[in-house]
């Protein structure tokens, strides 16, 4: 009865291992296009709406362990907010005079970057759910295809650059955040007049981080420089063209003149903006228009 | 035609050799379901000293501490299925740490009938170190380019520091759940009879004299 019992035990225990193995190894190996991820797209269809409920219902919990988190932070942070606030006030008066000139410069170069957002289509979405683990850096927005979502869309928060629609389906999506390791995007520091373009990639093992490689070694940058997205655009076909607008706020330069032992570039670590772990709106820019125009900078 | 029903409908409890009821395994079914449900809609949105607290690895193990290692290794493959298809991350990941999860939560209940109150604790403790220790395993034997920082080992602390404060209330909260359809109330501790190994069939004697009455002569 007893070596049964064992042996069943282990027979069921070998063939769930087995099975999860084998899962695994088939799902590692396909494509995106493959039946396995299709039966995964098929049952996060079917999953959606109700954590689309989930989510609705359970937000005043949520928010009240929001608040509670915060409050708990909020002290921490009281010290370093005030001594923001007062640089920030400093700032503020050098910007409003740069604002004036800038809006009259803008005007006669035909470049509001601002408007490049709208000219984007952006689809307002709210998060309904998000992965704690420290391997998959997504979100799950309400979303998708029927709202003109498609793959690699890129999507933006209330301070800056976000992330980018890893996978879509009908009424909801996934959006890879830019913290995830398998992000890149073209950006420049904006040092003054000039500016150095590099691409900027997630600082590996480090989630709050991220790295922006392949600056020239010349490049004069210091701690605290903004970091925007520098999209492109090939002047002889306007088809080929990034797929993030260019201008779109990323994150502080915070750490500086690291080398690149391999390429001999410099390379900065960068402060994002937007925190990626109290999202709950997010922006998704559909398809650029062909109004859409990218002004030549040239990279420092 | 009742034995086919039977078997039908239930499956076997590996730790007293009796068929596991119905209520039992939908009850389980429903928590493994509403657990991943409510960890992505909710609790992966807050954030406790910076990370987020992750209750599926604790349902499993509750489940496996209160049913048994076969139990516990079913809901762990159930529930890491379910959080990798919702997830759409890599699947058979999650399962496969789970299934480690439940599987041996079930054999401390079969091997040491563990009586002390703070023991859902500490294998909620071991649970998340297991989760969080096996997933970077994984991930690295699968290439993912990430070399082992001393944040992603504090990452995984954090983590392992604030599920153990939960684990109790969600053991708690499974247990009041299961209570009822569980073939015996796992509060009241077998007594462990002279043995080194599993628990002796001593306390089960119509199993140790064969499933036969006892008659005078």
């Amino acid at each position: 009865m007893h070596d049964k019992q064992v042996r069943r035990r282990r027979a069921v225990l070998g063939l769930l291992v087995g099975a999860s193995l084998i899962l695994l190894t088939a799902y590692f190996g396909e494509s995106p296009t493959s039946p396995l991820h299709a039966v995964q797209r098929g049952i996060v269809a079917v999953l959606a709406p109700i954590q689309q409920g989930a989510s609705t219902v359970l937000a005043p919990v949520r928010n009240a362990a929001g608040w509670v988190s915060d409050t708990l932070n909020a002290k921490s942070q009281l010290a370093r907010m005030r001594s923001q606030n007062a640089r920030l006030y400093r700032e503020l008066a050098q910007y409003q005079g740069a604002a004036i000139q800038n809006r009259q410069l803008s005007q006669l170069i035909r470049l509001d970057r601002t408007n490049n957002i709208a000219n984007y289509n952006p689809v307002a979405a709210d998060v309904i759910g998000k992965d704690s683990s420290l391997w998959y850096q997504q979100i799950e927005v309400d979303r998708g295809s029927a709202d003109g979502v498609r793959l690699g869309d890129p999507v933006i928060g209330e301070q800056g650059l976000v992330g980018k629609v890893s996978t879509v389906v009908g009424g909801v999506s996934f959006v890879t955040l830019l913290t995830d390791p398998s992000f890149a995007v073209g950006a420049e520091v904006l040092s003054g007049a000039s500016t150095y373009a590099g691409v900027l990639v997630p600082q590996a093992g480090n989630p709050s981080s991220l790295l922006l490689t392949g600056l020239n070694p010349q490049a004069q940058i210091s701690q605290g420089q903004e970091v925007v997205t520098s999209g492109f655009m090939d002047a002889s076909n306007p088809a080929v063209r990034s797929l993030y607008p260019p201008g779109i706020p990323i994150g502080t330069v915070s750490n500086q003149n690291t080398q690149d032992s391999l390429a001999n570039n410099q390379q900065v670590q960068v402060q994002p903006f937007v925190d990626l772990g109290s999202l709950s709106v997010v922006q998704i820019l559909t398809r650029p228009t062909p109004t859409t125009q990218r002004a030549q900078v040239g990279a420092g | 035609m009742m034995a086919v029903a039977s078997s039908a409908t239930a499956a076997v409890n590996p730790r007293s050799g009796t068929q596991l009821p119905l209520r039992l395994i939908v009850r389980i079914s429903v928590i493994a379901f509403m657990a991943v449900v409510i960890q992505e809609s909710a609790i992966s949105q807050v954030s406790i000293f910076g990370v987020n607290a992750d209750i599926t690895p604790l349902v499993v193990m509750s489940v496996g501490l209160l049913c048994g290692s076969m139990a516990g290794a079913i809901t762990g493959f159930a529930v890491g299925l379910l959080v990798d298809l919702s997830l759409v991350q890599t699947l058979g990941v999650t399962s496969l740490l789970y299934i480690v999860i439940g599987y041996w939560s079930g054999r401390l209940l079969e091997l040491r009938d563990p009586a002390h109150g703070l023991v859902p604790v500490a294998l909620g403790a071991a649970a998340t170190a297991v989760s969080g220790g096996g997933m970077a395993l994984i991930q690295f034997l699968l290439g993912v380019d990430a070399p082992v920082s001393l944040l992603l080992v504090q990452q995984i602390l954090l983590t392992v520091l604030v599920n153990t404060l939960i684990a109790l209330p969600v053991y708690e909260l499974v247990r009041r759940v299961l209570q009822r359809a569980l073939p015996r109330d796992p509060r009241r501790r077998v007594r462990r009879a002279y043995t080194t190994g599993v628990l002796s069939p001593l306390h089960r004697p119509s199993e140790r004299l064969g499933g036969t009455r006892r008659t005078s002569r």
